[in-house]
């Protein structure tokens, strides 16, 4: 287990800014995942730690050893940072078998037959492609070229993992079972694994930890329970979370005791303490955060429903109040009628309040 | 934790040790820089200076120009050339007729050339007709064939008295003197270079048609239109680029065709471009003979500039591939027999004909004279007796043929080998350099000979090459000189294949061996290599065909020493040795088909097969 250090890294390509001064500490044995939007600069980090690129500014430290310094001179080639990385087309050697993609390094590397043969098996054995061994990756599904990367990956027993988007090629259904793999694959290997992904269910059912980019700038690092509950900016609520958080911008009121924001076609009664009590703030309210009532209750808001989309164990439902759109998602499959009534509330404690200038939670 | 302040951070001076390790390791580590460096280096030497040579001599005072200009030294700065070529009184024999022969052909050939390409592509990729496989090889044979095959045929059937010489099979069979206007000249030239650039064109258009996804016509046929708009409106300009390449291309090989115009148009003093070049440096008269090849070479680069800005920007259409790809065919109804006999019966004239034509001219003892009593195999394995064979042994008892050949051989193999590897490397250092100045220039250069007509270089080289250049030895002569121009005419076909290869190679690929240990050298050969075998395989099948039937570049350049197949058979025929000629050209389309076919049945064998699904 080793730790990854990035201290000051930056890379531009020509004009073009892709990582600025981005500093990353990934903890031994941890699952950080790298989430962001495409061109946010996520895969060039990635790829700056596998030494696939040079950045422009800073240091990378691999527990105490530097691989990478600009100031100092020293750049470790990736050929020798022995670390393992999943491409997201895997690229497997197309004209060689599953065993000989699994073993060309580990000859090349000059061990022992009896080491590489060993190895050779456990790796296939950890992701159940014993039988395949003489097969070519042409010969086989997206699932199990998958397998052969993460395999190939395992035979080369690297303390650090690093994985490139691996599942974005699979359709939904292998997506979820090889998420499952990958995780019992990291407790197993208890390797430091840094994972990149746009895909921010894989980056929450994954990781212990979670990095949002954008635009060359870490935004936040969190657990995914912090990245959901507490975003630190708009950015961040609204690239998390499926379907997408609901924002409504109003204007700070009091009445007595309670305050509210009022958001013109309805007021929205909240108890958080904000560093200011006027003015116009935004507020963010998840789908699954706004209870849904089928009679009328007091205090609570009648909305038209406008749209109703049954995914099996959740039902996400489309309401308006005015003009103001909301999104719900409720438990279970409902089955209702558009002309039928509906009355919401929302739960005033899973608020978050955004500034309008800075787009920052005012919270955090 | 984030931070936009670019100008805080303090930087290390620029020549700080530092800096010197991280240079040189962005430079060791991209082996394809260091490696188009080099091909830059060489290739430019290659292309470049002889186009500098030929400029400097077509703007000095040349040894022969003495005669006219006694005054004069040699080597001295002169527009004498130009004014001679340009406005002199010779102008018109020396430029514009030629010019006008040449460009007049150009457009004839290109015009049907393209249009039976295009037609036979359609039929072959898109529509049911019979036979597809077969017809599709056959179409590509005249390809390999030596262009002038067609004209030594040519010569055979249509030959008259008026030249001199046996006369052809038509005069012998129906006692009738083709017109001169048939036997030589325009006229046979067109005929005789479309039959053989019609494959060219076939080979252009059957892969851009066999890249346009039949569903784009669907979708066109669901918004209402009938076949004849979804015709117009989708396929064709969805063509057009492609189309236009076709044509360009096509029309410059033509420029610089040699031996079909000479063998039928010399005997007539018909000249085009090509063989004026050929006539004034045989006089001797190099000046005239590099302004010619500037106003080739200007020609033909004007007619690419005008090709890529006309159609340039919509060159994108033509790589239409992805996912959801497919490809109907076209039910032809009664039109499928009638198409199937016409292109049945057309290949058969174009490549089975010409064949049995020049075999049975080599099998008759008395010129002129087709019966079936006047057939010998003398001129096969006879020893050469004075009086039927002119003291010239048959072919395979000849030492001159047997020699020739070998050396044919030994220059095609030589040069697909060569190319094969320049092909690979210029490839490499080009795709993985993309975005870099090094990887354009290196793409431009490689491109290069492809706009110097053949003649012309072959031109160049003389001059360049028959006096000692900086550490290169004079080559005038030699074997070496035909192999290197052979590998630099041939360097555009090369270096595409090798970019397309190295463009299925996914960087991934590559950098996947990288993080796992595997240096470059390791991964060239295990990984880069393998993969891109089939296509450079075809990349030296290619050279190697052109290799073996060349004739308009090397034909300045070879001598007694290093006389290949091509340059026997010319001087063959200009012997009037028909049936040497045409024993030899079979021979030499022999070795060529099967080797074609030997090359085909190796690259099959690995690496397609393994690539396909990946």
């Amino acid at each position: 287990m080793e730790q990854i250090e990035l201290t000051g890294i930056r890379k531009s390509y020509g004009k073009e800014r892709a990582v600025q001064n981005l500093d990353l500490t990934v903890n031994p044995g941890d699952f950080l995942t790298i989430l962001g939007p495409s061109g946010c600069g996520k895969t060039t980090t990635l790829r700056a730690i596998a030494g696939l690129e040079e950045p422009d500014e800073g240091e990378i430290r691999f527990g105490e050893k530097v691989v990478f310094s600009r100031r100092q001179g020293v750049i470790i080639p990736p050929e020798s940072r022995n670390v393992g990385f999943i491409f997201q087309s895997y690229a497997l050697w197309p004209h060689m078998t599953v065993e000989q993609n699994i073993t060309l390094a580990l000859k090349e590397k000059r061990l022992s037959r009896n080491e590489v043969e060993s190895r050779l098996l456990k790796s296939l054995e950890m992701v159940q492609m014993e039988a395949y061994r003489k097969r070519y990756p042409s010969e086989l599904s997206g699932g199990q070229q998958q397998r052969v990367a993460v395999s190939r990956l395992i035979a080369l027993q690297s303390e650090i993992l690093l994985m490139d988007e691996p599942l974005s090629n699979l359709d939904a259904k292998l997506r979820t079972e090889m998420r499952a793999e990958l995780k019992r694959l990291h407790r197993e290997l208890e390797a430091t694994t840094v994972y990149v992904t746009h895909d921010q269910t894989e980056a929450l059912t994954l990781s212990d930890i979670v990095v949002v980019m954008n635009k060359g700038l870490m935004i936040q690092r969190g657990t995914p329970y912090d990245i959901y509950h507490h975003p630190q900016s708009l950015f961040v609520a609204e690239f998390i979370g499926d379907p997408r958080i609901n924002f409504f911008k109003g204007m700070l009121v009091s009445k007595g005791e309670r305050r509210y924001l009022d958001c013109k076609e309805f007021l929205l009664p909240f108890n958080k303490e904000l560093p200011s009590n006027s003015g116009v703030v935004i507020a963010a309210v998840r789908p699954e955060s706004i209870l849904l009532s089928y009679e009328d209750r007091k205090d609570w808001i009648k909305v038209e429903l406008k749209s109703i989309q049954p995914t099996g164990a959740n039902t996400i439902l489309q309401v308006q109040i005015g003009k103001v759109e909301i999104t719900l998602m409720q438990p279970g499959f409902i089955r209702m009628n558009l002309e039928e009534s509906l009355w919401i509330k929302f739960d005033s404690e899973s608020l978050n309040f955004f500034s309008e200038e800075t787009e920052r939670n005012l919270n955090i | 934790m984030t931070s936009n302040s670019f100008l805080s951070e303090e930087r290390s001076p620029i020549f700080s040790r530092s800096n010197l390790t991280y240079f040189l390791y962005k430079l060791v580590n991209r082996p394809h820089l260091i490696l188009g460096a080099i091909c830059l280096f060489v290739l430019s030497f290659l292309v470049l200076t002889p186009l500098l040579e030929i400029i400097r001599d077509s703007l000095s005072i040349q040894s022969y120009d003495i005669a006219y200009l006694p005054d004069a030294k040699i080597g001295e700065f002169s527009l004498f050339h130009f004014e001679r070529v340009f406005t002199g009184p010779l102008s018109k024999a020396l430029l514009i007729n030629p010019l006008l022969n040449s460009i007049a052909i150009g457009i004839c050939v290109t015009l049907i050339g393209v249009s039976i390409g295009t037609v036979f592509a359609w039929l072959i990729v898109r529509t049911n007709i019979r036979f597809k496989g077969f017809f599709g090889a056959l179409a590509v044979v005249p390809y390999m064939m030596p262009s002038w095959v067609l004209a030594l045929a040519w010569l055979s059937l249509f030959k008259n008295d008026r030249i001199g010489g046996a006369e052809g099979m038509f005069t012998y069979f129906f006692g009738i003197q083709p017109p001169n206007w048939i036997s030589y000249g325009f006229f046979p030239i067109v005929i005789c270079l479309s039959l053989h650039y019609y494959a060219y064109g076939y080979l252009l258009m059957s892969g851009a048609l066999a890249s346009v996804d039949s569903e784009l016509e669907d979708a066109g046929a669901i918004c209402g239109m009938n076949r004849r708009q979804r015709m117009w409106r989708i396929t064709v300009p969805l063509l057009l680029p492609a189309l236009g390449s076709a044509i360009v291309l096509t029309f410059i090989r033509i420029l610089g065709t040699f031996g079909t115009p000479a063998l039928l148009g010399l005997p007539v003093r018909f000249y085009t471009f090509s063989t004026q070049i050929y006539a004034s440096l045989n006089a001797s008269n190099n000046g005239d003979a590099y302004v010619l090849a500037l106003v080739l070479i200007v020609t033909a680069i004007t007619c690419i500039w005008i090709n890529n800005r006309v159609l340039g920007v919509r060159k994108s259409f033509v790589t239409l591939t992805g996912k959801g790809f497919r490809s109907r065919e076209i039910d032809l109804g009664t039109w499928r027999w009638i198409a199937t006999i016409g292109v049945g019966l057309f290949l058969s004239a174009t490549v089975f004909l010409p064949l049995v034509i020049l075999l049975w001219e080599s099998l008759i003892i008395v010129p002129g004279e087709y019966s079936l009593s006047n057939i010998t195999l003398e001129y096969w394995i006879g020893d050469g007796s004075i009086d039927v064979v002119y003291g010239e042994p048959g072919v395979f008892q000849s030492d001159n043929i047997l020699s020739s050949l070998w050396n044919s051989i030994r220059l095609g193999l030589s040069a697909a080998v060569f190319n094969g590897i320049i092909g690979l490397l210029v490839g490499y250092a080009v795709v993985r350099g993309r975005g870099t100045h090094l990887s354009k220039w290196l793409e431009g250069i490689a491109f290069a000979p492809y706009i110097f007509p053949s003649i012309a270089f072959g031109a160049i080289y003389i001059g360049m090459f028959s006096t000692s250049w900086g550490p290169v030895p004079a080559l005038y002569g030699t074997f070496t000189i035909l192999v290197l121009i052979t590998i630099v005419k041939n360097l555009p076909f090369t270096s595409r294949t090798g970019i397309a290869a190295m463009l299925q190679i996914d960087n991934s690929i590559e950098e996947t061996a990288r993080v796992q240990g595997i240096g470059w050298f390791k991964r060239m050969v295990r990984i880069v290599i393998p993969l891109s075998f089939s296509g450079l395989v075809s990349g030296m099948l290619l050279t190697f065909i052109t290799a073996m039937r060349e004739l308009s570049l090397i034909i300045l350049l070879i001598s007694p020493s290093n006389m290949v197949l091509t340059g026997l058979l010319f001087n063959y025929n200009e012997q009037d040795m028909a049936q040497h000629a045409g024993a030899v050209t079979l021979l030499l389309t022999f070795i060529i088909i099967s080797g074609s076919i030997i090359a085909r049945m190796i690259s099959g064998g690995f690496g397609l097969s393994a690539l396909k699904n990946s």
